[in-house]
């Protein structure tokens, strides 16, 4: 049995949800991180920007040449970044520096006159520069004069990482969430697997009855398909125990009657006498014999009923089967077919109708009376296989009792051929109909019309 | 380079000289030996590490006693070159200690004594303020009545303003071109408020007298050469207070400025896990209880135990230098020319007149 079992569900909605939260979580982080950057980035890039521009504003031009006068401003501006190393410089139009360090990278390109952002090195550190230009055209100097500053990127990650990790504990406490919920949702779901299984543990071990539980829309199908299997189960179950109880019941009579024939004829001396016993010994096994082959005709045909795939066929294929079947037997030839000209289609197992068509039409030929009739047709739209007689048909009395199992008050086991019949028919969804006709007597398997 | 011009121009400014004094402390036998550089009088600093030595018997402090731009020039040239050199640096010229660091010379340490300075105090886990030395004014007590004692730069202002004042010429400050502690004072002044445009001025048109040296400045108030001396140091200033009645000390009550000498690891430190314990020793509370008795921790909020006349100078008013980048800005060339140019006109002389 462990080997049979395979993932718990709660475990697969574990893994599902651990996955989607796992695979979430990096792309969040990953994002996040990004975004983070990206939102570091800008803001302390401003910051820079801020203090370049306040770098170049004050610059003046003082006896022809550039003089920055340091705002603090510029660096109380940097200082907002307070771990954060600084380096800056102002170089003049030929590229001279005019204050600040000669080792701060200078931008990348020149093109345009906006600000450049750009990364560089700040001593071992990595850091991140702008450049600002200013033009002067003073008629003592003229030229761009170009404020770099840069400063490392400490407070850029801190900010970053405290975005990532902002967003993750969100992630997380969703995550969290989500997990409960999964887990509430799994064993909200499974209940009523739980319910079907302790009502199946609960029951008796022959009960096999439908269970009739409400169930979600989900597990219906299930519960359906057990009830259809134990329905299948039961009907097995009672054939089986129907066969036993019919073979007990009908071979006890003839087997007696045969031993006790056998035994008379052992002790029978004259041989007159003895050769007739044993002619009458002959004739009842082969009674007995017909016998022994209806029972499990009707036992391989209710085993068919319940497993053989239905599929469309014309019942006049089915009546001339029948007949072909029949003609060969004794009386056979006076059987008379009465086919309608088009096709009379049902949905079924063309096997079970034949032997069903088969029990009907020697039933009329051992006790019925000609013109023996096998036929199909519509009536009011529902396909009939019949087979009719001339006779009157059975009393009344009798007629009430046939198609039952042990009804087989005719010899070579009559009524158990109706019992065969009705079987089929009710394992076709119709029935069996029995009733004198104004011209004779008719057993019809009445079935329901095929569906497109 | 133009640092390395400034640094140039520093050293020939100061004395050439290397080390002004070296004194080795700890046992000779000691396996290990820190060699610490500093601004500090090794006379002040030096029980300072006698008392952080008591507890390390294997350990050995070489002091070495520079000139803050010397020291400032021999660092940035070790960190450039990668070379071992001093284990630990404190330096009074805090400036120029922000600028090494922000030049990466400087190895981060982090403890939970140095987690407890408060922000101006430290920078990047490399920069520790390990002092508290008021910008003070010293007047001499016998030449200036307790009502002109001047308790605010206003106070000076006015005294300076008369035609006949007598103290006209006998104001005294640093001459920033040969102090860098002075250089560094007027400089976070001219930061701090614009009363130090209109004292530059008064300086100028009073004759103020501009010279070198916290000692030289104490001597001249103490012989009533100068009657007030402004901007200096207040450790200097309350040793030689405690000693001589004729000295009177102020904090300023509009602000004062409180300079915190600092302290850093190079980055080439040989020693740098004794480092990091004298470092911690100097923010502990028994190394702070020590640097008390040197008067390299001046109290502001208590004055009973020193000569420091206080006139109630609350905390609010205490202006620390602040550890970070913004102090970079007083070693821009520019903005040194600038600073320089307007001092030199208040004080257009000072070269020749100082004695």
């Amino acid at each position: 049995m462990a080997k049979m079992r395979s993932w718990s569900l709660k475990a697969r909605v574990a893994l599902a949800v651990g996955a989607v939260l796992g695979l979430g979580g990096i792309v969040v982080l990953s994002v996040a991180l990004a975004y983070g950057r990206q939102a570091a980035r800008e803001a302390y890039d401003r910051l820079l920007l801020g203090a370049a521009s306040d770098i170049a504003a004050s610059i003046s031009i003082r006896d022809g040449a550039a003089l920055v006068d340091m705002p603090a401003s510029a660096f109380q501006m940097l200082a907002l970044a307070p771990e954060d190393r600084i380096r800056y410089r102002v170089t003049g139009p030929d590229g001279t520096t005019l204050t600040g360090a000669e080792d701060a990278p200078a931008p990348p390109r020149q093109e345009g006159t906006g600000p450049v952002f750009y990364d560089g090195a700040l001593g071992a550190e990595p850091g991140r520069y702008v450049a600002v230009t200013r033009r002067f055209a003073e008629r003592s100097f003229s030229g761009p004069v170009r404020v770099i500053i840069g400063q490392t990127l400490r407070a850029r990650q801190a900010l970053a990482r405290d975005i990532a990790g902002g967003a993750l504990a969100v992630l997380a406490t969703a995550g969290l969430a989500i997990g409960l919920f999964a887990w509430l949702a799994t064993l909200s779901a499974l209940r009523p697997l739980q319910r079907l299984g302790q009502a199946l543990a609960r029951r008796d071990p022959v009960d096999l009855t439908p269970i009739t539980l409400p169930m979600p829309r989900e597990i219906a199908p299930m519960l359906g398909a057990l009830n259809g299997f134990m329905g299948r189960l039961d009907r097995q179950a009672a054939a089986s125990r129907n066969l036993i109880g019919d073979a007990a019941h009908q071979l006890r009579t003839p087997v007696a009657a045969i031993r006790a024939q056998a035994q008379d004829a052992q002790e029978e001396t004259d041989p007159a006498r003895r050769d007739r016993l044993l002619a009458r010994i002959h004739e009842r096994s082969v009674g007995l014999s017909r016998l022994l082959d209806r029972m499990l005709d009707r036992a391989m045909i209710i085993h068919r009923s319940d497993t053989a795939p239905r599929s469309a066929i014309d019942l006049r294929d089915v009546a001339l089967e029948i007949y072909e079947a029949l003609e060969d037997a004794p009386g056979g030839a006076a059987i008379r077919l009465d086919l309608p000209p088009g096709p009379v289609v049902v949905r079924g197992d063309a096997l079970s109708l034949v032997e069903a068509g088969k029990n009907l039409a020697a039933n009329a030929l051992a006790h019925g009376r000609a013109p023996i009739r096998l036929g199909v047709a519509r009536e009011e739209g529902t396909p009939l296989l019949f087979v009719r007689d001339g006779g009157p048909g059975p009393a009344p009395a009798i007629l009430e009792g046939l198609g039952a199992r042990f009804a087989s008050h005719a010899p070579g086991g009559a009524g158990l051929g109706l019992a065969i019949a009705r079987e089929v028919a009710q394992s076709h969804g119709g029935a069996l109909r029995l009733g004198p006709r104004e011209d004779g007597f008719e057993a019809a398997l009445s079935l329901p019309r095929a569906v497109a | 380079m133009i640092r390395a011009a400034l640094i140039a121009c520093a050293l020939m400014t100061a004395p050439v000289a290397a080390q002004e004094l070296v004194r080795d402390f700890g046992p000779e036998s000691a396996t290990e030996t820190l060699r610490l550089r500093s601004t500090t009088d090794i006379a002040v600093l030096g029980p300072v590490i006698e008392r952080f030595l008591e507890s390390r018997p294997g350990l050995r402090v070489a002091y070495e006693q520079w000139g803050s731009n010397a020291l400032y020039g021999l660092q940035a040239s070790d960190c450039a070159a990668g070379r071992a050199g001093a284990d630990l640096v404190i330096s009074s010229a805090v400036h120029q200690m922000v600028d090494l660091v922000n030049e990466g010379c400087a190895r981060p340490h982090r403890s939970a004594i140095t987690a407890a300075l408060p922000d101006p105090l430290v920078w990047r886990d490399e920069l520790w303020g390990v002092t508290r030395e008021p910008a003070v004014m010293v007047y001499n007590r016998d030449l200036v009545p307790p009502a002109q004692v001047p308790r605010s730069r206003f106070d000076l202002l006015d005294l300076l303003r008369p035609t006949e004042s007598p103290f006209r010429g006998r104001v005294a400050t640093y001459d920033i071109e040969r102090s860098g502690l002075g250089y560094l004072f007027a400089f976070a002044d001219s930061m701090e408020a614009t009363t130090f445009g209109g004292l530059m001025e008064s300086f100028g048109r009073s004759g103020a007298v501009a010279t070198c040296c916290s000692a030289e400045i104490i001597d001249g108030v103490a012989e009533g050469r100068y009657l007030v001396a402004y901007n200096v140091l207040g450790s200097y200033a309350l040793v030689r207070a405690r000693r001589d009645p004729r000295l009177g000390v102020v904090a300023p009550l509009d602000y004062t400025l409180v300079l915190s000498r600092a302290a850093m690891i190079p980055s080439t430190a040989g020693q740098p896990r004794a480092a990091t314990q004298l470092v911690d020793f100097l923010l502990s509370p028994g190394g702070r209880v020590a640097l008390e008795q040197a008067l390299l921790i001046v109290r502001l909020e208590d004055g009973d135990s020193t000569a420091l006349d206080l006139g109630g100078a609350a905390e609010t008013l205490q202006r620390p230098i602040a550890l970070g980048p913004a102090l970079l800005i007083a070693l821009d060339a520019h903005k040194q020319a600038l600073f320089r140019a307007r001092w030199r006109d208040a004080f257009p002389e000072t070269g020749g007149a100082a004695p």
